[in-house]
C-alpha cells in the first residue's frame, strides 16, 4: 500500500499549530515514515498539488482565502481542521463583535485600503463555514500526541476518536484542586476535552480553546456558577476568547 | 550583460508566514526588485478593546505561535507596568530563564530545520533525515532540550501558560531546575559539535555587507533579554522606554500600504545581529569562542551573519540559563504565591528582546482594568524595510548568475533575516505590485 500523500496549508493564523509539527522532535521521522508529507511551506521548497490529506491551519478572512481554501477542497479526500483557528475561529473571531470597518481604522487609522485585495477582509469564518471538514484536531495549540492519534489513523484509513465530554473529566484524573476552588473561572465544564487539561494541570483556568461542547451538561454549570456564587455572565464574557459568535457567546 | 530576468518567488518556503520576492530585469537593468507581504491581517490591536487584564497575555500570545513567550513577556510587562505591580525576584529570574528557552528553541529551529538546507544544497529538512542523520539528530536534541526547558518554566512552550500577571500559575521544582541545569551543561558540548557542522557548510553564506543601523535592548548587567534600554549603534540609548516611538518611526511607504520603520537612516535591523552588535562584549565565554570560530565580529553589516549571531546566542542562552538557575537554588526556591491586584488606570509600555528583535506591547488600561488602547511593535515590522534595501543592494550583484542561483540567494537572504510574518501582520504589513 503506498503512504497517503499529506499537505499542510496555512490562513489566517499564527503557525503554532505547524510548529507542533516539528515540536515532535525525533517523532517526526517516525511520522514522515507513514505519510507522504508533499507540501508544508512551513518548512520545505518541495510542492505537490496532488494530495490526499489536506490538513488546514488558521481562519478563513478574504474572498482570495475561500478561493484557495475550495481549491484545496477539491483536491483533497479527506480535509482536516487544524487548531482552534480553523476549527472554531478561535481568537480570530474575537473581532467579529465589531463592523469590518470599524476594526479597519482602529488599527489601520487612516490608511487608503481601498481597491486593495488584501485588505479586502469579510467576518472570521472557520473552515467548515466555508468547505466541508472532515475531522478536526482541535486545540490552541493542538495537542501533539493527539496530532499523532489522529494522523496515524487516517493513514491507516481509520476514524480518528476526538473526546466529545468536558475538560473535568481529564482534570479530574489528573487529580488537580479544581479552579473554582481556589477562585478562578474555568471553562473547563463546558469545554470539549483531549488536551489532557493542559491549563488546569498548569494552575490556570481553561479558556475553552477546543471549543464547546455539543450538549453540555447545563444543570452541572448552573450548580457550579451557584456553589462558587458567579453569574452566567461572566461565563458568557469569557467565552468570547475562543467561541465569540456560538450560541450564548456574544 | 543584456540579460532579462524574471524572478517571482510566490510565498516563500521555510518562513515563518507568507512573503514573496519580484524581482523584474530588462537587458541587465533592474526595473523592479521587490519584498512583498500578502498575509491576511488579523486585527490584534482592535481584539484587546474592552479585554480585562488578565486576558491581555493569553490573546496576545497568539499573535505568534514561535515567540509566544516573548509576546507573553511583553504583555505582562507592559500589564504590570499600567497596573503598577512589582514582581519578586524569583520571578524576574525564572522569566528570565523562560525568554532563553524560546530563544533558543526559535533559534535552532531556524538554523537547524530552515536555513540548514539551504547550506546542504537541499529542499528542506527531510531528506537530510536520509543524508545527514547524526547531525541532524544532534540539532534535533537541541531543539528539544530548549522546548523542555519552555515546557518547564511556562507550562508549555507553544502559548505558554504559567505566565501571569505579577507572576507565575505554577513554579517548577528544585529537583526539576537542577535536573534542567544537568541537561543544560550536558549539551554545552553538543552545541559545538553543531557549530562545526555548520562551520563546514558556512561557505555558502554569501560574502555581502550593506551599512545599516542596529537597535536593540542594552543592559549593563547583562546581554540583554529580558530587560533594558532602547539602544542604537549609531544614536547610542534612548533615556525613557516610553518614548520609544522616537526610535521606532513606522511610516507608510507611498507606493504600497507596506509599514515600514526608520529612526536615524532609511531603515534598521533588529534580532540577534543587532544584539550582538550592541551587546557582544556581554558573550559568555563558550558563546564568544563560537563568534570567534565564524570570524563575527561587531560591528558586522553582512545580514547573512544574522545566522551565526543566532547560534552564538544559543550558546550564550544555555551558559545564561545555568548561572540563572545557579542564583535562584543559591537563593532557595520560594513558594510564591500570587498577590491580590487591584485594577487601576494607567498606561504601561513592555519592552523586551524576543528570537527577531525589539518587542513593543503598549496598553492604556481603565479603572476597571479593562483595556481601552493598545499598541504592538513588533521586530519583523522594523525589519521588512532593511530586507527592501537589502535586496535592491543585493540584487545587482546576482544578476550574471543563472536564474535559480538568483532565486535562491534572494530567498537566502530573507531567510537570514528568520522573518516572522504573521507577527508582523497582527496589524499591517502589506504591499504588492
Amino acid at each position: 500500500m503506498s503512504k497517503p500523500r499529506v499537505a499542510f496549508f496555512d490562513f489566517a493564523s499564527c503557525e503554532g499549530c505547524q510548529l507542533q509539527i516539528a515540536n515532535l522532535e525525533e517523532e517526526v521521522l517516525d511520522l514522515i515514515s507513514i505519510v507522504d508529507v508533499v507540501s508544508f511551506r512551513e518548512v520545505m521548497k518541495e510542492h505537490s498539488e496532488e494530495y490526499d490529506i489536506a490538513i488546514i491551519e488558521g481562519s478563513i478572512m478574504r474572498p482570495m482565502d475561500e478561493e484557495r481554501i475550495r481549491k484545496i477542497r477539491s483536491k483533497s479526500k479527506i480535509l482536516v481542521a487544524f487548531g482552534a483557528c480553523a476549527c472554531i475561529g478561535g481568537v480570530n473571531k474575537i473581532r467579529n463583535q465589531w463592523s469590518v470597518d470599524e476594526v479597519k481604522k482602529e488599527v489601520y487609522k487612516n490608511a487608503d485600503l481601498k481597491d486593495n485585495k488584501y485588505f479586502d477582509v469579510f467576518k472570521t469564518k472557520a473552515v467548515n463555514e466555508v468547505v466541508p471538514v472532515d475531522y478536526y484536531i482541535y486545540g490552541c495549540p493542538p495537542n501533539r500526541d493527539e496530532i499523532k492519534k489522529v494522523i496515524t489513523a487516517l493513514a491507516m484509513g481509520k476514524k480518528p476518536d476526538i473526546p466529545n465530554y468536558p475538560v473535568c473529566v481529564e482534570c479530574k484524573k489528573n487529580e488537580n484542586v479544581c479552579l473554582f476552588e481556589l477562585g478562578k473561572f474555568c471553562l473547563g465544564p463546558i469545554t470539549r476535552a483531549g488536551c489532557n487539561s493542559i491549563c488546569p494541570s498548569n494552575g490556570s483556568p481553561c479558556e475553552g480553546c477546543r471549543g464547546m461542547l455539543k450538549e453540555p451538561q447545563t444543570k452541572c454549570v448552573e450548580d457550579v456558577l451557584k456553589r462558587y456564587n458567579l453569574t452566567y455572565e461572566e461565563m458568557k464574557r469569557r467565552c468570547t476568547m475562543y467561541n465569540y459568535g456560538k450560541e450564548g457567546c456574544k | 550583460m543584456n540579460k532579462d530576468v524574471k524572478i517571482n518567488v510566490h510565498h516563500i518556503t521555510r518562513v515563518e508566514g507568507h512573503g514573496n520576492i519580484l524581482l523584474d530585469v530588462k537587458k541587465g537593468d533592474i526595473k523592479k526588485i521587490q519584498w512583498q507581504v500578502p498575509e491576511a491581517p488579523r486585527f490584534f490591536e482592535a481584539m484587546l478593546r474592552g479585554r480585562h487584564y488578565d486576558e491581555l497575555r493569553p490573546i496576545t500570545s497568539r499573535i505568534c505561535g514561535i515567540c509566544s513567550i516573548g509576546h507573553s513577556l511583553a504583555s505582562l510587562k507592559a500589564t504590570e507596568d499600567a497596573l503598577d505591580i512589582e514582581i519578586s525576584e524569583q520571578t524576574n529570574m525564572l522569566r528570565h530563564l523562560a525568554i532563553n528557552g524560546e530563544n533558543m528553541q526559535s533559534h535552532i529551529l531556524h538554523i537547524g530545520y530552515l536555513v540548514a538546507p539551504d547550506l546542504f544544497g537541499v529542499g528542506s529538512v527531510f531528506p537530510l533525515a536520509v543524508s545527514n542523520k547524526d547531525a541532524l539528530l544532534e540539532i534535533v536534541k537541541l531543539h528539544r532540550l530548549s522546548n523542555e526547558m519552555s515546557e518547564l518554566i511556562c507550562g508549555r512552550t507553544t502559548h505558554p501558560i504559567r505566565l501571569e500577571v505579577g507572576g507565575f500559575t505554577m513554579l517548577p521544582t528544585k529537583k526539576q531546575l537542577e535536573r534542567l541545569r544537568d541537561r543544560l551543561n550536558e549539551n554545552l558540548e553538543r552545541t559545538k559539535k553543531v557549530a562545526e557542522i555548520i562551520k563546514k557548510v558556512s561557505n555558502k553564506l554569501p560574502d555581502f555587507k550593506r551599512e545599516t543601523e542596529y537597535i536593540g535592548l542594552t543592559n549593563k548587567d547583562e546581554y540583554a533579554f529580558y530587560d533594558g534600554d532602547i539602544a542604537s549603534t549609531d544614536t547610542g540609548v534612548l533615556d525613557d522606554y516610553k518614548k520609544y516611538r522616537s526610535y521606532m518611526d513606522e511610516y507608510f511607504v507611498p507606493q504600497s500600504t507596506a509599514k515600514y520603520a526608520k529612526h536615524n537612516r532609511k531603515s534598521y535591523m533588529v534580532g540577534a545581529l543587532a544584539r550582538f552588535n550592541l551587546n557582544s562584549k556581554q558573550l559568555e565565554p563558550n558563546a564568544k569562542e563560537v563568534a570567534d570560530m565564524f570570524g563575527l565580529k561587531p560591528i558586522c553589516f553582512n545580514p547573512f551573519m544574522n545566522n551565526i549571531a543566532q547560534l552564538v546566542e544559543f550558546v550564550h542562552n544555555i551558559e545564561d540559563s545555568v548561572k540563572w538557575i545557579d542564583k535562584i537554588l543559591d537563593i532557595g526556591l520560594k513558594d510564591e504565591k500570587l498577590k491580590k491586584i487591584t485594577p487601576k488606570k494607567g498606561q504601561g509600555v513592555g519592552v523586551i528582546e524576543v528570537p527577531r528583535g525589539i518587542l513593543v506591547h503598549d496598553y492604556t488600561i481603565d479603572s476597571k482594568g479593562n483595556c481601552v488602547k493598545a499598541n504592538c511593535i513588533i521586530p519583523t515590522n522594523q525589519n521588512h524595510a532593511n530586507i527592501q534595501h537589502d535586496m535592491e543592494e543585493f540584487a545587482p550583484k546576482l544578476i550574471d548568475k543563472p536564474e535559480k542561483e538568483i532565486e535562491l540567494s534572494l530567498e537566502m537572504l530573507v531567510r537570514a533575516y528568520d522573518p516572522c510574518i504573521s507577527c508582523s501582520t497582527h496589524y499591517l504589513d502589506v504591499e504588492f505590485v
